[in-house]
Protein backbone atom coordinates (compact mmCIF):
# COMPACT_ATOMS: atom_id res chain seq x y z
CA UNK A 1 0.00 0.00 0.00
CA UNK A 2 3.10 2.59 0.97
CA UNK A 3 4.68 1.34 -2.13
CA UNK A 4 1.42 2.00 -4.41
CA UNK A 5 1.25 5.53 -3.36
CA UNK A 6 4.78 6.00 -3.60
CA UNK A 7 4.90 5.16 -7.15
CA UNK A 8 1.69 7.14 -7.22
CA UNK A 9 3.25 10.62 -6.00
CA UNK A 10 6.71 9.93 -8.36
CA UNK A 11 4.23 9.16 -11.14
CA UNK A 12 2.41 12.21 -10.49
CA UNK A 13 5.38 14.33 -9.99
CA UNK A 14 7.15 13.64 -12.95
CA UNK A 15 3.48 14.23 -14.99
CA UNK A 16 4.19 17.45 -13.68
CA UNK A 17 7.58 17.73 -14.65
CA UNK A 18 7.29 16.51 -18.21
CA UNK A 19 3.98 19.10 -18.22
CA UNK A 20 6.15 21.94 -17.45
CA UNK A 21 9.35 20.92 -19.62
CA UNK A 22 7.34 20.16 -22.35
CA UNK A 23 5.74 23.46 -22.39
CA UNK A 24 8.93 25.02 -22.04
CA UNK A 25 10.29 23.11 -24.65
CA UNK A 26 7.75 25.05 -27.09
CA UNK A 27 5.06 22.89 -27.83
CA UNK A 28 1.65 23.56 -27.03
CA UNK A 29 -0.43 22.18 -24.24
CA UNK A 30 -2.85 20.19 -26.61
CA UNK A 31 0.38 18.60 -27.81
CA UNK A 32 2.08 18.04 -24.41
CA UNK A 33 -1.53 16.04 -23.40
CA UNK A 34 -1.56 14.56 -26.96
CA UNK A 35 1.80 13.18 -26.13
CA UNK A 36 0.98 11.60 -22.50
CA UNK A 37 -2.46 10.09 -23.74
CA UNK A 38 -1.20 8.73 -27.15
CA UNK A 39 2.55 7.86 -25.99
CA UNK A 40 1.96 6.89 -22.22
CA UNK A 41 5.67 6.11 -21.40
CA UNK A 42 7.52 8.44 -19.59
CA UNK A 43 11.21 8.10 -20.51
CA UNK A 44 10.34 8.86 -24.35
CA UNK A 45 8.30 11.83 -23.99
CA UNK A 46 10.69 13.38 -22.11
CA UNK A 47 12.79 12.31 -24.52
CA UNK A 48 10.94 13.62 -27.58
CA UNK A 49 10.41 16.84 -26.20
CA UNK A 50 14.00 17.26 -25.08
CA UNK A 51 15.35 16.02 -28.45
CA UNK A 52 12.43 18.42 -30.01
CA UNK A 53 14.08 21.68 -28.36
CA UNK A 54 17.43 21.16 -29.35
CA UNK A 55 16.12 21.40 -32.75
CA UNK A 56 16.68 17.40 -34.20
CA UNK A 57 13.98 16.57 -37.02
CA UNK A 58 10.94 14.98 -36.04
CA UNK A 59 12.31 11.33 -36.68
CA UNK A 60 15.48 11.31 -35.51
CA UNK A 61 13.13 12.80 -31.99
CA UNK A 62 11.04 9.89 -32.60
CA UNK A 63 13.52 7.45 -33.09
CA UNK A 64 15.24 8.29 -29.71
CA UNK A 65 11.68 7.91 -27.75
CA UNK A 66 10.97 4.88 -29.66
CA UNK A 67 14.20 2.93 -28.22
CA UNK A 68 13.94 4.13 -25.36
CA UNK A 69 10.22 2.44 -25.53
CA UNK A 70 11.72 -1.13 -26.61
CA UNK A 71 12.07 -2.25 -23.12
CA UNK A 72 8.47 -2.20 -22.43
CA UNK A 73 8.51 -5.13 -25.04
CA UNK A 74 10.22 -7.17 -22.78
CA UNK A 75 7.94 -6.51 -19.69
CA UNK A 76 5.05 -7.39 -21.99
CA UNK A 77 6.56 -10.67 -22.72
CA UNK A 78 6.73 -11.08 -19.09
CA UNK A 79 3.07 -9.57 -18.45
CA UNK A 80 1.33 -11.71 -20.95
CA UNK A 81 2.58 -15.18 -18.94
CA UNK A 82 0.72 -13.82 -15.86
CA UNK A 83 -2.06 -12.23 -16.89
CA UNK A 84 -2.67 -14.87 -19.73
CA UNK A 85 -5.63 -12.08 -21.23
CA UNK A 86 -7.40 -13.20 -24.36
CA UNK A 87 -5.92 -12.11 -27.57
CA UNK A 88 -8.91 -9.52 -28.26
CA UNK A 89 -7.92 -7.72 -24.81
CA UNK A 90 -4.61 -7.49 -25.28
CA UNK A 91 -4.82 -4.39 -28.30
CA UNK A 92 -6.30 -2.51 -24.52
CA UNK A 93 -4.47 -3.66 -22.18
CA UNK A 94 -0.93 -3.04 -24.34
CA UNK A 95 -1.36 1.02 -23.81
CA UNK A 96 -0.24 -0.25 -20.10
CA UNK A 97 2.40 -1.65 -20.31
CA UNK A 98 5.39 0.22 -18.57
CA UNK A 99 8.10 0.36 -15.88
CA UNK A 100 5.74 0.94 -12.93
CA UNK A 101 2.88 -1.41 -14.11
CA UNK A 102 5.09 -4.34 -14.76
CA UNK A 103 6.74 -3.72 -11.26
CA UNK A 104 2.96 -4.04 -9.59
CA UNK A 105 1.96 -7.10 -11.16
CA UNK A 106 5.43 -9.15 -10.69
CA UNK A 107 5.14 -8.79 -7.14
CA UNK A 108 1.32 -10.40 -7.09
CA UNK A 109 1.06 -14.02 -5.59
CA UNK A 110 -1.86 -14.88 -7.81
CA UNK A 111 -2.90 -15.00 -11.05
CA UNK A 112 -6.07 -12.49 -10.34
CA UNK A 113 -4.41 -10.46 -7.80
CA UNK A 114 -1.94 -10.04 -11.07
CA UNK A 115 -4.62 -8.60 -12.91
CA UNK A 116 -6.30 -6.58 -10.40
CA UNK A 117 -3.12 -5.25 -9.44
CA UNK A 118 -2.17 -4.69 -13.67
CA UNK A 119 -5.31 -3.21 -14.22
CA UNK A 120 -5.66 -0.97 -10.82
CA UNK A 121 -2.41 0.55 -10.90
CA UNK A 122 -2.65 1.10 -15.09
CA UNK A 123 -5.73 3.01 -14.58
CA UNK A 124 -4.92 5.44 -12.34
CA UNK A 125 -1.73 5.94 -13.07
CA UNK A 126 -3.05 6.29 -16.69
CA UNK A 127 -5.48 9.14 -14.71
CA UNK A 128 -2.47 10.51 -12.99
CA UNK A 129 -0.53 11.11 -15.47
CA UNK A 130 -2.43 12.36 -17.70
CA UNK A 131 -4.22 14.78 -15.22
CA UNK A 132 -1.02 16.14 -13.56
CA UNK A 133 0.68 16.82 -17.53
CA UNK A 134 -2.13 19.26 -18.13
CA UNK A 135 -1.82 21.14 -15.01
CA UNK A 136 2.37 20.95 -15.21
CA UNK A 137 1.64 22.52 -19.26
CA UNK A 138 -1.18 25.20 -18.11
CA UNK A 139 1.16 25.94 -14.84
CA UNK A 140 4.34 26.75 -16.82
CA UNK A 141 1.89 29.24 -19.42
CA UNK A 142 1.29 30.50 -16.81
CA UNK A 143 4.99 30.81 -15.03
CA UNK A 144 6.29 31.64 -18.42
CA UNK A 145 9.73 31.29 -18.44
CA UNK A 146 10.51 28.18 -16.94
CA UNK A 147 14.46 28.78 -17.26
CA UNK A 148 14.20 31.44 -14.54
CA UNK A 149 12.78 28.62 -12.18
CA UNK A 150 15.24 26.47 -12.67
CA UNK A 151 12.41 24.01 -14.52
CA UNK A 152 14.63 22.83 -17.36
CA UNK A 153 16.78 21.21 -14.92
CA UNK A 154 13.49 18.78 -14.31
CA UNK A 155 14.22 17.11 -16.94
CA UNK A 156 17.86 15.78 -16.63
CA UNK A 157 17.15 15.37 -12.88
CA UNK A 158 14.14 12.28 -13.71
CA UNK A 159 16.62 10.94 -16.55
CA UNK A 160 19.68 10.67 -13.39
CA UNK A 161 16.88 9.35 -11.22
CA UNK A 162 15.81 6.92 -13.77
CA UNK A 163 19.16 5.79 -14.77
CA UNK A 164 21.10 5.79 -11.25
CA UNK A 165 18.86 1.97 -10.43
CA UNK A 166 19.88 0.65 -13.83
CA UNK A 167 23.73 1.37 -13.49
CA UNK A 168 25.12 -1.79 -11.14
CA UNK A 169 28.04 -3.22 -12.19
CA UNK A 170 31.33 -2.27 -14.14
CA UNK A 171 29.79 -3.42 -17.36
CA UNK A 172 27.03 -0.53 -17.21
CA UNK A 173 29.15 1.87 -15.74
CA UNK A 174 31.09 1.89 -19.01
CA UNK A 175 28.12 1.71 -21.69
CA UNK A 176 26.72 4.95 -19.55
CA UNK A 177 29.82 6.76 -19.70
CA UNK A 178 30.85 5.44 -23.43
CA UNK A 179 27.43 7.01 -24.17
CA UNK A 180 27.88 10.04 -22.31
CA UNK A 181 31.25 11.12 -23.79
CA UNK A 182 29.75 9.94 -27.55
CA UNK A 183 26.54 11.95 -26.99
CA UNK A 184 28.75 15.30 -25.78
CA UNK A 185 31.38 14.42 -28.75
CA UNK A 186 29.30 14.49 -31.23
CA UNK A 187 26.93 16.85 -30.58
CA UNK A 188 28.12 19.73 -32.57
CA UNK A 189 29.09 17.52 -35.82
CA UNK A 190 26.22 15.23 -36.15
CA UNK A 191 22.38 16.57 -37.05
CA UNK A 192 20.17 17.15 -34.00
CA UNK A 193 18.96 14.17 -32.80
CA UNK A 194 21.46 12.05 -33.77
CA UNK A 195 24.35 12.11 -31.66
CA UNK A 196 21.43 9.78 -28.92
CA UNK A 197 21.08 7.25 -31.43
CA UNK A 198 25.07 6.76 -32.05
CA UNK A 199 25.31 6.78 -28.08
CA UNK A 200 22.54 4.03 -27.77
CA UNK A 201 25.32 1.67 -30.01
CA UNK A 202 27.63 2.00 -26.53
CA UNK A 203 25.50 -1.16 -25.28
CA UNK A 204 25.89 -3.49 -28.39
CA UNK A 205 29.71 -2.66 -28.47
CA UNK A 206 29.92 -2.79 -24.64
CA UNK A 207 28.41 -5.98 -24.95
CA UNK A 208 30.40 -7.19 -27.77
CA UNK A 209 34.08 -6.31 -26.12
CA UNK A 210 32.81 -7.72 -22.94
CA UNK A 211 32.07 -10.71 -24.42
CA UNK A 212 35.05 -10.99 -26.24
CA UNK A 213 36.93 -10.18 -23.16
CA UNK A 214 35.59 -13.14 -21.30
CA UNK A 215 35.97 -15.57 -24.07
CA UNK A 216 39.78 -14.57 -23.87
CA UNK A 217 40.00 -14.88 -20.23
CA UNK A 218 38.29 -18.45 -20.08
CA UNK A 219 40.84 -19.83 -22.92
CA UNK A 220 43.94 -17.90 -21.07
CA UNK A 221 42.94 -19.01 -17.74
CA UNK A 222 43.71 -18.04 -14.04
CA UNK A 223 46.78 -15.31 -15.02
CA UNK A 224 44.43 -13.59 -16.90
CA UNK A 225 41.50 -13.35 -14.11
CA UNK A 226 44.10 -12.82 -11.07
CA UNK A 227 44.67 -9.21 -13.86
CA UNK A 228 41.20 -8.77 -13.86
CA UNK A 229 40.72 -8.46 -10.17
CA UNK A 230 43.87 -6.43 -9.49
CA UNK B 1 3.55 20.53 -38.08
CA UNK B 2 6.82 19.26 -37.56
CA UNK B 3 6.33 18.37 -33.69
CA UNK B 4 3.27 16.89 -34.66
CA UNK B 5 4.57 14.15 -37.14
CA UNK B 6 6.94 13.53 -34.29
CA UNK B 7 3.79 12.51 -31.75
CA UNK B 8 2.42 10.27 -34.17
CA UNK B 9 5.54 8.85 -34.93
CA UNK B 10 6.45 8.06 -31.79
CA UNK B 11 2.78 7.53 -30.34
CA UNK B 12 2.67 4.53 -33.18
CA UNK B 13 5.87 3.10 -32.71
CA UNK B 14 5.68 3.09 -28.54
CA UNK B 15 2.17 1.51 -28.76
CA UNK B 16 3.24 -1.20 -31.34
CA UNK B 17 6.63 -2.13 -29.12
CA UNK B 18 4.37 -2.00 -26.26
CA UNK B 19 1.73 -4.85 -28.04
CA UNK B 20 4.58 -6.68 -29.16
CA UNK B 21 5.77 -7.97 -26.35
CA UNK B 22 1.72 -9.56 -24.93
CA UNK B 23 1.15 -11.02 -28.61
CA UNK B 24 4.77 -12.80 -29.73
CA UNK B 25 4.72 -16.22 -28.17
CA UNK B 26 7.35 -16.69 -24.92
CA UNK B 27 10.31 -17.62 -25.48
CA UNK B 28 11.01 -15.66 -28.71
CA UNK B 29 13.27 -12.72 -26.88
CA UNK B 30 14.10 -14.68 -24.13
CA UNK B 31 17.80 -15.38 -25.75
CA UNK B 32 20.47 -14.47 -23.18
CA UNK B 33 22.18 -11.72 -25.19
CA UNK B 34 19.18 -10.14 -26.34
CA UNK B 35 17.50 -9.87 -22.88
CA UNK B 36 21.07 -8.26 -22.03
CA UNK B 37 21.42 -5.84 -24.89
CA UNK B 38 17.28 -4.75 -24.13
CA UNK B 39 18.21 -4.05 -20.38
CA UNK B 40 21.63 -1.76 -21.63
CA UNK B 41 20.08 0.02 -24.39
CA UNK B 42 17.91 2.55 -21.77
CA UNK B 43 21.31 3.08 -19.53
CA UNK B 44 23.24 3.98 -22.93
CA UNK B 45 20.02 6.24 -24.08
CA UNK B 46 19.44 7.78 -20.40
CA UNK B 47 23.24 8.54 -20.00
CA UNK B 48 23.75 10.11 -23.36
CA UNK B 49 19.83 12.06 -22.55
CA UNK B 50 20.91 13.01 -19.32
CA UNK B 51 24.23 14.28 -20.66
CA UNK B 52 23.20 16.64 -23.23
CA UNK B 53 20.03 18.33 -21.70
CA UNK B 54 22.62 19.37 -19.07
CA UNK B 55 25.46 20.72 -20.90
CA UNK B 56 24.11 21.58 -24.30
CA UNK B 57 22.43 24.87 -25.67
CA UNK B 58 21.72 23.69 -29.08
CA UNK B 59 24.39 22.49 -30.75
CA UNK B 60 26.72 23.90 -28.44
CA UNK B 61 28.44 22.58 -24.79
CA UNK B 62 28.21 24.59 -21.97
CA UNK B 63 28.66 24.83 -18.35
CA UNK B 64 25.51 26.50 -16.51
CA UNK B 65 23.42 26.36 -14.09
CA UNK B 66 21.69 23.40 -14.54
CA UNK B 67 25.46 21.06 -14.26
CA UNK B 68 24.80 22.27 -10.46
CA UNK B 69 21.28 21.38 -10.17
CA UNK B 70 22.08 17.87 -11.92
CA UNK B 71 25.35 17.51 -8.98
CA UNK B 72 22.76 18.39 -6.45
CA UNK B 73 20.30 15.59 -7.84
CA UNK B 74 23.03 13.41 -7.88
CA UNK B 75 23.95 14.00 -3.95
CA UNK B 76 20.56 13.15 -3.14
CA UNK B 77 20.68 10.13 -5.51
CA UNK B 78 24.15 9.37 -3.32
CA UNK B 79 21.83 9.71 -0.05
CA UNK B 80 19.06 7.46 -1.77
CA UNK B 81 16.47 10.31 -1.10
CA UNK B 82 12.75 9.75 -2.77
CA UNK B 83 12.44 10.63 -6.50
CA UNK B 84 10.76 13.87 -5.34
CA UNK B 85 13.51 15.11 -3.54
CA UNK B 86 16.13 14.22 -6.40
CA UNK B 87 13.88 16.26 -8.61
CA UNK B 88 13.52 19.51 -6.58
CA UNK B 89 16.95 19.63 -5.51
CA UNK B 90 18.10 19.89 -8.89
CA UNK B 91 15.18 22.53 -9.61
CA UNK B 92 16.13 24.69 -6.38
CA UNK B 93 19.81 24.88 -6.68
CA UNK B 94 19.11 25.57 -10.81
CA UNK B 95 17.27 28.20 -9.64
CA UNK B 96 19.55 29.49 -6.57
CA UNK B 97 22.54 29.48 -8.77
CA UNK B 98 20.94 31.58 -11.54
CA UNK B 99 19.17 34.21 -9.25
CA UNK B 100 23.22 34.37 -7.43
CA UNK B 101 24.92 34.79 -10.73
CA UNK B 102 22.12 37.26 -12.07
Amino acid sequence: MQDALGVGVAVGLSGFAFGVTSAGSGLTVLQTCALSLLVFTGASQFALVGALAGGGSPFAAAAGAFFLGVRNAFYGLRLSQLLALPRAVRPFAAQWVIDETTAVALAQPTRRSVRIGFTVTGLSLYVLWNLTTLLGALGAEAIGDTAVWGLDAAGPAVFLALLAPMVRTALERVVAGLAVVLGLGLLPVLPAGVPVLVAALAAPVALWADGRRRGRTESVGARDAAEEKR
Amino acid sequence: MNVWIAIGVTAVGCYVVKLVGLLIPAGALERPLVQRLAALLPVALLAALTAQQTFADGRLLVLDAKAAGLAAAAVALLLRAPFLVVVAAAVVVTAGVRAMSG
